[in-house]
């Protein structure tokens, strides 16, 4: 048995469920079109398909497109060696799925932490409490259209937050600058950034990075 | 008949004597035994643990009693990344000690957010806690803290102990 035969029986038991297998560097994803049968098609890849061990559950946002969200399930069979990928997708509207915990225990954790992150509501869960942020929280950290600092909040007696200081961006060093100062982000100045580097930073022809460019930053057009 | 009476303390009679004031007393006795309340959190309580152990031995220093009960603790040593959802428990460890309190928050994260600038983490511990002394460094080498807990130290030992006890509310209230 190969993931080919076990995507091959998941669509002779469900039929026009799922659109064709995508087959990616031998591994095989199939997509669930309906949602709400999640449960009823893990319970198959785990007692009939030996998918006996959940991997993890995912979760994308493909922020302005409709449906918004996708769930992926990346299963194991401890008694083949297979895995297997099942997505799925959510609308921002509906924002729920069922649970899997009643296929597998550890789906627990998995759809808690996607919940917490995305705001997806799994629909059955026994617990789905925040995970990873503290409970009261109002907002779902991993979607796209929060800003990485995060945003003010405050639940009296409880807890608050506010937004980090960015200064200026994620902090990113640029590779091969002539000494500390040229890699340092913090300390240059936005308006003079590029005249700056211009001065500061040697540009290495002769280290490249895993996209065969140049490493560093390459010619700088001065800002607008 | 002119007799010599010895006016003055008799050292032979009445035993070695040393006179202070009681704010000293008190104050020499709570400096050399700082009892930390160790708040590891991440990294930097590998180092923390490095300075507890025998090469770097912060017994020299009277602190080598960690607690890890935060009602038999002194200074609170926050080493490491404060998320927000650990800051409501560092908080409240840290209502469970008894006063007088220290905190030493030791590290870039402890202190600042450190590279953590991210919606999950409380970007400076002193954001929830009065800190008494930063540590710079990520980590922090044993000797940092080890200063840092001399100069804590330091301060601990010029601290007014009686005017403060009179003084209503939790003692130790920095003024």
């Amino acid at each position: 048995m190969n993931p080919v035969d076990h995507a091959r029986k998941l669509r002779e038991r469900f039929g026009e469920l799922f659109s064709e297998p995508i087959e990616f560097r031998g591994e095989i994803s199939l997509q669930l079109i309906d949602s709400e049968r999640i449960a009823d098609v893990c319970t198959f890849a785990k007692q009939d398909l030996g998918f006996n061990y959940l991997v993890d559950i995912s979760s994308l946002d493909n922020y302005g497109d409709d449906p918004r969200f996708t769930v992926v399930y990346h299963l194991y069979g401890l008694g083949h060696h297979c895995y297997l990928r099942i997505k799925t997708s959510v609308s921002e509207e509906k924002c729920e799925v069922p649970t899997v915990t009643g296929v597998w225990r550890t789906a627990n954790w998995h759809e808690r932490e996607i919940y917490d992150m995305m705001g997806i509501r799994f629909r059955g869960h026994p617990d789905l409490r925040r995970i990873l942020m503290w409970e009261g929280y109002p907002y779902f950290p991993l979607r796209k259209d929060f800003p990485l600092a995060g945003k003010s909040s405050n639940v009296p007696e409880v807890a608050f937050t506010e937004p980090a200081p960015m200064a200026g961006g994620p902090f990113t060093t640029i590779a091969g600058g002539k000494d500390a100062v040229a890699r340092e982000p913090r300390v240059r100045i936005p308006e003079t950034d590029s005249l700056e580097l211009n001065a500061r930073v040697e540009r290495r022809q002769d280290i490249k990075d895993a996209h065969g460019e140049n490493f560093g930053p390459g010619p700088i057009e001065p800002k607008k | 008949m002119h007799t010599q009476t010895e006016v003055g303390y008799n050292s032979k009679v009445e035993g070695d004597v040393v006179i202070t004031r009681l704010d000293a007393a008190i104050n020499w006795f709570r400096v050399h035994s700082l009892w930390p309340m160790p708040m590891g959190l991440a990294c930097c309580a590998i180092e923390l643990m490095g300075t507890g152990a025998s090469r770097f031995d912060i017994a020299r220093f009277g602190a080598e009693v960690m607690r890890f009960s935060p009602r038999q603790s002194d200074v609170m040593i926050v080493a490491g990344t404060v998320t927000y959802k650990m800051a409501l428990v560092v908080k409240r460890i840290y209502e469970q000690m008894a006063e007088p309190k220290w905190v030493i928050a030791m590290g870039a994260c402890a202190s600042t957010g450190g590279m953590y600038r991210s919606y999950a983490v409380l970007q400076g511990v002193d954001r929830i806690l009065p800190v008494d002394v930063y540590v710079a460094g990520c980590p922090p080498r044993p000797e940092a803290l080890l200063d840092a807990l001399i100069r804590l130290q330091q301060q601990v030992r010029r601290e007014p102990v009686i005017s403060t006890l009179k003084r209503p509310g939790p003692a130790l209230v920095k003024a």
